[in-house]
């Protein structure tokens, strides 16, 4: 089981528009600092720039460590649409966060095949945001 | 409505490929409605076109979602060549079970790109009035190249042409191949 930890995920389409956002903090943590929300948009967005720079550089979707900033590390995942999974996390949890961008990334598919989702457009499913809490608790918050 | 939800919600379902076999009649019943609707609504040649583009498009983008997952086994294309020959192989033999037959460059333009097809199945069931004849349906095929080229990040405009059979002429933005000279200088 992985050291707890808080997580910060974002979906970000196409036009560094912010899709799905969802957070997790360890089952015992009670949520006492609301107003982090804003700075982790902040720190998610800023690591955009070097997401798209990384990206040309490899085929590999799962980019690893993007950046850093103070104590958050930021990892970065990338479609084969070119939409970006990003992962604010205090702990070191590559393989977790790996599977856990994988199954989002079939989820995020899944649901996209609905005709009546417009692409880069919110996420706003409440079976998506079911799926997401079930992944993050399996594969980030143990 | 039924208390008892028995069908699974969709992202329940899975990803892996099920019966990948369409009926033809199915389908060019479908076309066919979708050309007589969009003919409907339209006043010109070219509004036709972009309306049978905007239509193709929507099938493109989640194409390229689902083709990647299942047949490159959750790689990328990050180069121009092999984005063309993934819109040749595996796109064409995905839709249509074969691919394209000739993918050339033009020799004036660098940007440009010809997509051949002798006989497009979306045009196969449909009549031209001869005295309409620059009305391609293909612009349909076409939309969904330029969607999936634009949803990899090679942006580019396909238009579909009466040429050897149908050509799709393929025209990328001067940022791709700038960007392609790039990654390949390094």
């Amino acid at each position: 089981m992985a050291v707890p930890g808080n997580y910060y995920f974002a979906i970000i389409g196409h036009h560094d528009n912010p899709m799905f956002e969802m957070e997790f903090a360890p089952a015992n943590k009670e949520p006492k600092k609301e107003d982090h929300r804003h700075l982790n948009q902040f720190i998610a967005h800023a690591a955009l720039d070097l997401v798209d720079e990384s990206m040309w550089t490899t085929s590999n979707m799962y980019l690893r460590l993007v950046d850093k900033f103070n104590e958050w590390f930021v990892s970065a995942f990338v479609t084969a649409g070119r939409v970006r999974f990003i992962c604010l996390h205090d702990v070191k949890n590559d393989d977790g966060i790996k599977n856990f961008f994988m199954e989002m990334y079939e989820t995020y598919i899944k649901h996209s095949m609905n005709p009546f989702y417009e692409p880069n457009s919110p996420i706003k499913s409440p079976a998506f945001d079911k799926k997401a809490h079930f992944y993050g608790r399996k594969y980030l918050t143990g | 409505m039924s208390s008892n939800k028995q069908r699974p919600s969709i992202l329940d379902k899975s990803l892996s490929r099920g019966k990948s076999e369409v009926s033809i009649t199915a389908y060019a019943l479908l076309f066919s409605e979708m050309v007589q609707y969009s003919h409907n609504r339209v006043q010109s040649v070219s509004d036709l076109h972009n309306k049978l583009s905007e239509l193709g498009e929507r099938v493109g983008v989640r194409m390229v979602e689902l083709l990647f997952v299942r047949e490159r086994n959750y790689k990328r294309e990050t180069k121009l060549l092999n984005v063309l020959l993934f819109v040749k192989g595996t796109l064409w033999k995905s839709l249509f079970n074969k691919e394209a037959d000739k993918l050339d460059r033009a020799t004036d333009d660098e940007r440009t790109f010809y997509l051949i097809e002798k006989e497009a199945l979306v045009n196969r069931f449909i009549s031209v009035p001869r005295d309409k004849s620059s009305i391609n349906c293909a612009a349909f095929m076409a939309g969904v190249i330029q969607a999936v080229l634009n949803c990899t990040g090679f942006p580019a405009k396909v238009t579909a042409l009466w040429h050897k059979g149908t050509t799709f002429m393929i025209k990328f933005d001067d940022a791709v191949l700038i960007r392609d000279k790039q990654l390949e200088g390094r």
